[in-house]
């Protein structure tokens, strides 16, 4: 069989390479895991040429790597066993906004950019949860690994906030799920079985989305931050825990980092709050202060003085300063675990990263965000490494290897995990569990065509 | 290209500065995140580490960039202003490995033989224009090789010609002695040739006692800016102060005109405001704006060559939205201030059917059209 072919046949022959440099590009992402290249590069343009796509992988038994924008730095779309990466970003249409039921159904390439200034321009008073990662990163990428945005604290994982979905399934039927199945609106996947569950934090292993419903939510016309310093990390659970019960804040983001010198030694919390008026802003304001009065009054903490620009980089959205610590040490690249772990671990999971990055002769970066009402937050170990340093690149990766050790020894989740880590978890996770991801996975994909490696569970 | 490890391929070169569409030429084309700017960085790299190997669709990954600009505009880095630089220094090197491709080469080839990258004799770069040899006048008018060479850049000069004589201009052309500006020679990675042809138009116009120079083309401007000891002049800017001074009076026009910003007008040169200011001196022309305007425009796909080779070619070319991002507005001209652009709208226009509802025009043919006093 000629897949290339074949595969010309389903999207034309604009669309499919298997040129070097292609294979190239799509066998790596910008982290430091595993490459490999696939065989062919593949931009179906609809559910139907995905379809197709399918039942040709599947009838041939040929590896499925479904991918957005490839930035999740863990290699969960490098074709570790080679095969068909499918680039889902000519499919990046936003079908529908409903306004009054607040939410879109967009298609899997539409970028988190995009989204925004849609909404922006259509739907001035409508927005998504948007997380920092840069403009270029798919909406549904980042929901089919967790991903957290900048209304995470309100309303939760990303992932929480899908209203329905449509697969083109590992069999190549056409699956869809909550109230899209049995009607024209697409405003939950509940009251139903809770069939999402079975995509979203698989890593596409379960199945390719080619539509998504997602909630939106009001967007206030002014937005503004403070910045809590405190030199006592012990004590950021709690602030944390003050403000968040104050539910006047949109956004709750921990920093800490040796560079520049004014923040060493320091972790600044950063809370963003809006409002529809200046008055509605203000009440915030004092009410969020108040919450960590107590605090202020002890010399414990207090709240930064903001010049504009600091303040205007500081409310940029996304934050380009997460993408710009790529450039820290002028090399290009940055790693980190992601780990999901309780508030409280906070102080704990600082100290373990300093340990870490000294044992490594390394410098590092922490941003967490706070996700749910102080429900679990964010936690990043985040190491820069020089592109052009072999030396460099090696540090970086063991000292994120031991990030993601720490993170479980915290009691916490690695998020996005690179497949050593998937591996760490599955060795710990119950064994029923683990059994039954198993027999989903085999029940859904017989033939194990989608992104194999990724969540294997091992006999 | 030291640095160009330091690209770390997140992807804000590709927009323009609200995200809302694909802003980079090459990449909007073709989609494959190769063609992206970071895609092309570390193709680079990968070429110069022996990593990839060079191949007639990596030339065509390289050399599709339009130079435009728009990822040093938005790129978030410390080294964005050296983006460009890196994809010229990539361009370089292939040619000075002797790897050039056919279509890279014969533009090349065409430039050092006659001066213009179509191959066509010298003599008939102005002999199909009216227009008196620079003697000592206040402006030189450059020409450039659009202008000289291609109907709808000639009817531009033609009409800005028109313009100059009518306003009492005291100007002059270099006929046969004008030569290449150079500016896509620079871009394509040619820089022994355009330093070459620098010198050579440098000493024509220095022999000749030239102080001010008028470039039609913004390409040619940017080339000339860069040659020193003139002053230099957009044929925008030119118009703009016959405007304002008086000296040509616009008549009436009741037609809603989109702009679309040439990029080495706009992002290379900082030149947003006067061509809509001629626009806007027009009674009764209405200018709307398209979504990505000004330091976000879309280029029109023409850079760095691709005017006369076209690697970004077919339905889904810049050029083709574009003129369907023009249509949109509801405007029923395009105006342009660039020869390059000129043609490359004026081909997408006929290509997406929209001839009868959107004409592309330069600023002098529009203020001309609606009659000068």
């Amino acid at each position: 069989m000629d897949i290339y072919k074949a595969l010309v046949d389903i999207v034309g022959e604009e669309f499919v390479s298997r040129n070097e440099e292609e294979l190239y590009i799509y066998s790596r992402d910008s982290g430091l895991t595993e490459r490999e290249k696939p065989d062919f590069v593949v931009m179906p343009g609809s559910a139907e040429e995905v379809q197709k796509i399918v039942l040709l992988a599947n009838k041939y038994k040929i590896p499925l790597i479904p991918v957005g924008a490839s930035l999740t730095l863990s290699g969960l779309a490098v074709p570790i066993r080679k095969g068909i990466v499918v680039d889902l970003r000519r499919m990046d249409r936003i079908i529908e906004v409903n306004r009054l039921g607040r939410y879109a159904v967009i298609e899997p390439g539409v970028t988190q950019g995009k989204l925004k200034a849609f909404l922006e321009r259509n739907y001035p008073d409508l927005c998504h949860s948007m997380p920092d990662a840069p403009p270029s990163a798919t909406v549904v990428g980042n929901i089919l690994i967790h991903g957290q945005g900048n209304l995470s604290q309100l309303y939760g994982f990303n992932s929480t906030m899908v209203t329905g979905l449509e697969i083109v399934l590992p069999t190549g039927k056409i699956c869809r799920i909550g109230s899209c199945s049995l009607s024209p609106y697409w405003f939950a996947v509940e009251p139903l079985p809770y069939l999402a569950g079975i995509f979203l934090g698989w890593f596409g292993t379960t199945g390719i989305i080619t539509k998504l419903g997602l909630r939106l939510y009001p967007r206030k016309r002014l937005r503004d931050i403070e910045v809590f310093v405190l030199d006592d990390p012990e004590k950021v659970a709690d602030v944390v825990y003050r403000i968040t019960h104050t539910e006047m804040a949109e956004d709750v983001i921990t920093m800490e980092q040796p560079y520049p010198m004014m923040f060493r030694d320091v972790v600044l919390v950063q809370i963003y709050f809006n409002g529809d008026s200046e008055e509605e802003i203000e009440f915030k304001r004092k009410m969020l202060w108040n919450s960590v009065m107590n605090y202020i009054r002890s010399r414990d903490g207090g709240f930064m003085f903001l010049t504009p620009d600091v303040q205007e980089d500081f409310l940029e959205k996304p934050a380009s300063s997460v993408t710009r610590f790529a450039d820290v040490m002028k090399g290009g690249g940055f790693v980190y675990c992601g780990a999901i772990i309780p508030v409280e671990k906070f102080a704990e999971a600082l100290r373990k990263l300093k340990e870490i990055a000294k044992r490594h002769e390394i410098t590092y970066g922490h941003v967490g965000r706070i996700v749910g009402r102080g429900h679990c937050m964010m936690f990043s170990f985040s190491f820069p490494f020089n592109r052009a340093d072999r030396a460099s690149m090696e540090r970086a990766k063991e000292a994120l290897h031991e990030s993601y050790l720490a993170t479980l020894e915290l009691g916490g989740i690695p998020w996005k995990p690179e497949l050593f880590a998937q591996k760490m978890i599955l060795e710990r996770m119950d064994k029923n569990a683990a059994e039954l991801m198993k027999q989903i996975r085999g029940l859904l994909d017989p033939n194990g065509i989608m992104n194999p490696g990724n969540w294997e569970v091992e006999p | 290209m030291m640095d160009i490890h330091r690209c770390f391929r997140c992807g804000y070169c590709k927009f323009p500065d609200d995200f809302s569409k694909y802003n980079c030429p090459p990449y909007a084309r073709f989609r494959f995140e190769s063609f992206s700017p970071g895609g092309r960085l570390w193709l680079t790299r990968a070429f110069l580490n022996g990593e990839v190997d060079f191949s007639k669709h990596l030339s065509e990954i390289i050399f599709s960039c339009t130079a435009c600009k728009n990822c040093a505009e938005n790129c978030r880095m410390g080294f964005k202003d050296e983006i460009v630089d890196w994809i010229v220094s990539a361009r370089r090197e292939i040619l000075e490995r002797g790897l050039a491709p056919p279509f890279v080469r014969d533009f090349l080839e065409n430039i050092r033989k006659y001066g213009n990258p179509w191959g066509l004799p010298r003599k008939q770069r102005a002999d199909w224009l009216r227009a008196k040899k620079y003697d000592g006048d206040d402006y030189l008018l450059f020409l450039g090789c659009e202008c000289s060479y291609e109907d709808r850049g000639r009817s531009m000069a033609k009409n800005f010609v028109e313009i100059l004589e009518r306003a009492g201009v005291s100007f002059g052309i270099l006929g046969e002695n004008e030569c290449c500006d150079g500016n896509e020679v620079f871009m394509l990675g040619e820089l022994g040739l355009f330093q070459e042809l620098a010198e050579r138009n440098k000493k024509t116009m220095s022999e000749l006692g030239v102080q001010k120079v008028i470039a039609i083309s913004p390409h040619a401007y940017n080339a000339i800016k860069s040659y020193e000891g003139f002053e230099v002049f957009h044929y925008s800017q030119i118009l703009r102060d016959l405007i304002q001074s008086g000296k040509i009076k616009p008549g009436e026009l009741r037609k809603t005109v989109t702009y679309h910003d040439p990029c080495f007008l706009g992002r290379y040169n900082g030149i947003y405001e006067e061509p809509r200011e001629v626009l806007n001196s027009v009674p009764g022309l209405r200018l709307v704006e398209m979504e990505r305007n000004r330091k976000n425009s879309f280029c029109c796909g023409g850079g760095s060559g691709n005017f006369v080779f076209d690697l970004l070619r077919g339905s889904y070319s810049p050029a083709r939205e574009r003129v369907r991002e023009a249509a949109e507005t509801g405007a029923e001209i395009i105006a342009v201030a660039c020869p390059a652009c000129k043609a490359m709208l004026d081909d997408a226009a006929k290509d997406e059917g929209l001839k009868d509802r959107v004409a592309v025009m330069d600023l002098s043919e529009i203020i001309l059209r609606c009659g000068i006093s």
